[in-house]
Parts: C-alpha cells; structure tokens; sequence
C-alpha cells in the first residue's frame, strides 16, 4: 500500500497499517514542504470540540483516551518517549464576557445528544488559583476538563518515523506526487521521481490532498489555516497541565500559541498577532515576562469546511482513501488502532461515517 | 583551536573574566568569539542533558552560546559585543526565574 504524506498524520497511517501486517511505502515531499506536523501546538484536546457534529467529540474523546495506550507502543516500537501526559487542560479566560461565552458554548456542546459522559467543570479564580498556583490577577475564571493532555509532538513524529522504519516501511522522501491515475484496479503515482504501482492509495498529504483528492474520485476541500507560535527558553517546571493557549514542554520551554488567521500559504511571522498572545499569555502568568523568547514560527492548519475531519473511501475508485484533518496530534491514537486496520481491512468503520466529504454536497434547505 | 583571521591594528585591549578566571579580549570581538579565542569551547550545559555545549552558529540562531553575563542568565554570547570588566559565567542548565527577571 502506498501512503501519500509523511507527517505525523501520514505517520500514523502508515504506522497502523504495518502494525496490521501491510507492506508500505510512504511517498513524502521534501524539506520544502508546508508542515503542520513541525510547527503545531502538540495538545491532545478535546474539551470544546465538537459543536455541530457530537461524533467529533466522540472521536477526539476516544483517541484521547487511547493515547496512553499509544505513547507505550510508540516507546516500545522506536525507543522514543513522547512525553505524553494527561493532566487535564484549562481554557482561561482574562474577562467576565469571555468567561461567559466560554461557558455557552459549552453548554451548547454539552446539550447535544450523545455527548454524555464528558466531564468538564467551570471555575472561577480562587478554585483556578488554588489548581494553578502562577496564575495573575487578570484571570477571571477558567474551563476544566479532565480529558485534555498534551505530548512532546516532535518526538511524536520522529517516533512514528523511526517505528515505520523499524516496521518496514519505505520512506521515500522527495518524492511530490504529480499524478494518481486509476490504472487495472490499481494505481499508477507519478512524480518527477518517477512512478510506483500499488492495488491501494491513502491520502495523508495534508493541504495537498486538495489537490490529489479529486484524481480518484475523492474530494477534500481543506484549506490553510495559519497558526503562529511563540517558544520561551527553557525554565523550571511550573506548568504540569496544558492551557488552550499556553503550555511548558517536557523540556521546559513554556510554548503560547492558537492564532488562526485565514492567509491562504502565507507562513511569515507577523509582530502584531504575536504582541497579542504574548500579551494574553503573561497576564495568564505574569512570571513569563521575565523570560527570553528563543523562536517564533508559523505554520498552516489542514481546515475543512466545517473543522471536522475527512475520512473517505472512493465509491468510484475503491482502494483509494483520504485521511485529513487538523488536529493530527489528538488524532494520533485513533489513527494507529483504529483507522489504519479498518483501511487494511477495506472498509471504514461507522464511527467515522459522520466524516465523509458527502456532508459537503448535501443541498441547503431554507 | 581559533585564531584571528588578521590582527586589527588599532583594536583596544579589554579585560575580562570567565568563571572567576581573568582573560582579554578585542575589542569589537562578541563575548562568543572572545571565550573561543581563549581557548573556552564549553561555556554551558544543556537543561535537558546536562552536556557540555559550545559556540556554534554564531549568528544568533542555534542557542548554544548561552552563557551568565554580569549576573543576567542565558544571554547569547555571539549577540553581545565584549566589553571592558564582565562578569561572565558558565550557564549551568536552565535560568533560574526571579534571579534576574528583567
């Protein structure tokens, strides 16, 4: 089987798919490539999720919970630890008003059916104070689920790097895809490296399955999302639980993040986006402003219509599969155990029914 | 290990310590260079491992030259030109917050 994309989406495809018994290969574009997997926020998040679609939250809330299960097989099969924790997250909010849409949109989250069992609570400074010791003045309240956690997300995908190789897997790197022709119940892929021939094709590729999508009857009408990043140097551990905005790594350095800006391919770091963040994150904690910030950077989101994943099997050309989404961190587990067997197996399971390209092409009614 | 690629004639003299050991320096050379010029490749250790590290880049960009300057941690020492009297210092692992928060 050939895996289109060699991010941690593609990674963990590919990986899973070895782990069921496949023969793979990876057909991956260079260093050149637009990356969500080397600039993204590394939270494996679920609190929030899911408005508007229930089995979002269903299935980010699964992947979560076997993210444990994940991080040992990742440890056993590259000898790399992730650094995966499941602390809990907070959503802070620095105002009333925001504390109360906050606490909406949960409760519109929260009333959809389905979504029981999600456990999240609303608090307000000093029981935020008390769990969080660094935070400032400003913060008025906060969200608390206990299903949020986050990884170390470059170990993530040098981990699932090192565990396809391990596994067997062919990672061809340089190799951009040109074309995918449907060809004797198979597929022809083209590129400038020349072509291989395989009886079945995931797409991982990110923002280029856009493109890729439609040469096998597939659709996937993602679109970039630009994120920008701020790391401080490394200091000493004050921060064990990930916010939605701020969170320390295992190494120390404490990462402020969640911008979203629609650029189109623009990845240029920008002052007055960053001044905004910098400034929200040391009213969070105050002590940030005594720290050095070694790295800003940029990279683009894989954004579909509606937020949601697409998980597809061709009807046309069946053997072809599109795999795509933005949150490929939280997604990992789902992907490795679940997603991989069932695409080896031929056929998607039916908690990702909802994830159809499909729900783009039904008509709106008044 | 390094050496000046030529001699500026007319460059100042300035003095200097590291770790408690008095040095000297050019004036116009960065805290970087003049620490290698001396001989000093080890000027910190990692927070995550605890090794060694010296220069590398030189441009500001890799963070290996993190070094104590007058009791300001992890100041890049390729960015901040060497001047008469510092104090500077092996960077042992991370900053400590509060004991120079600007």
């Amino acid at each position: 089987m050939v895996v289109i994309g060699g991010g941690v989406v593609g990674g963990a495809i590919a990986l899973g798919l070895a782990r069921s018994g496949a023969s793979v290969a990876i057909l991956d574009e260079g260093d050149d490539a637009f990356r969500a997997s080397r600039g993204n926020f590394a939270l494996v998040w679920v609190q929030s999720k899911g408005f508007g679609m229930p089995e979002y939250a269903i299935w980010s809330r699964r992947s979560a919970d076997d993210w444990n299960g994940l991080a040992g097989i990742l440890k056993a099969e590259s000898g790399i630890d992730v650094a995966h924790s499941q602390p809990g997250g907070f959503m802070l909010c620095l105002s009333d008003d925001e504390l109360q849409t906050r606490v909406d949109g949960m409760r519109r989250l929260h009333n959809q059916e389905t979504m029981t069992n999600f456990t999240y609570e609303v608090l307000d400074h000093a029981e935020t104070k008390r769990r969080l010791p660094a935070i400032g003045k400003d913060v008025v309240g906060a969200l608390y689920s206990p299903h949020d956690g986050h990884v170390n997300s470059l170990k993530l995908f040098r981990a699932l790097r090192e565990a396809c190789v391990r596994r067997g897997v062919a990672y061809r790197p340089n190799s951009a895809v040109e074309t995918i022709e449907p060809r004797e119940g198979g597929f022809s892929i083209r590129g400038a490296w020349g072509e291989i021939r395989t009886g079945r094709v995931v797409l991982c590729a990110g923002l280029g399955n856009a493109r890729l999508a439609p040469m096998v009857g597939l659709d996937a009408p993602v679109k970039p999302s630009k994120g920008q990043v701020i790391v401080t140097e490394k200091t000493e551990p004050f921060l064990h639980n990930p916010m939605v905005t701020v969170r320390q790594t295992d190494e120390g350095g404490v990462m402020i993040g969640d911008s979203q800006e629609d650029r189109g391919f623009d990845t240029i770091v920008r002052q007055p986006i960053l001044s905004v963040m910098a400034e929200r994150a040391v009213r969070m904690f105050p002590r940030l402003a005594g720290l050095n910030v070694v790295r800003t950077w940029s990279a683009l989101r894989v954004m579909s219509p509606d937020g949601f994943p697409i998980y597809d099997q061709s009807l046309s050309h069946p053997g072809a599969f599109v795999v795509t989404c933005h949150s490929g961190v939280t997604l990992a587990a789902n992907h490795v155990l679940t997603l991989a067997p069932a695409i080896l197996a031929g056929t998607l399971p039916d908690a990702v029914a909802s994830f159809s390209a499909r729900r783009f092409h039904v008509p709106a009614h008044a | 290990m390094f050496r000046p690629m030529r001699e500026r004639a007319a460059s100042a003299t300035l003095a200097f310590s590291f770790d408690g050991q008095p040095l000297t320096g050019r004036a116009g050379d960065t805290v970087a260079a003049a620490l290698l010029a001396n001989g000093i490749v080890a000027c910190r250790e990692t927070p995550v491992s605890g090794s060694p590290r010296a220069p590398y880049c030189l441009m500001g960009v890799c963070f290996e030259c993190l070094v104590v300057i007058d009791g300001v941690g992890n100041r890049q020492g390729c960015l901040v030109p060497l001047a008469e009297g510092m104090r500077i210092e092996t960077q042992h692992g991370r900053r400590q917050f509060g004991e120079d928060a600007a």
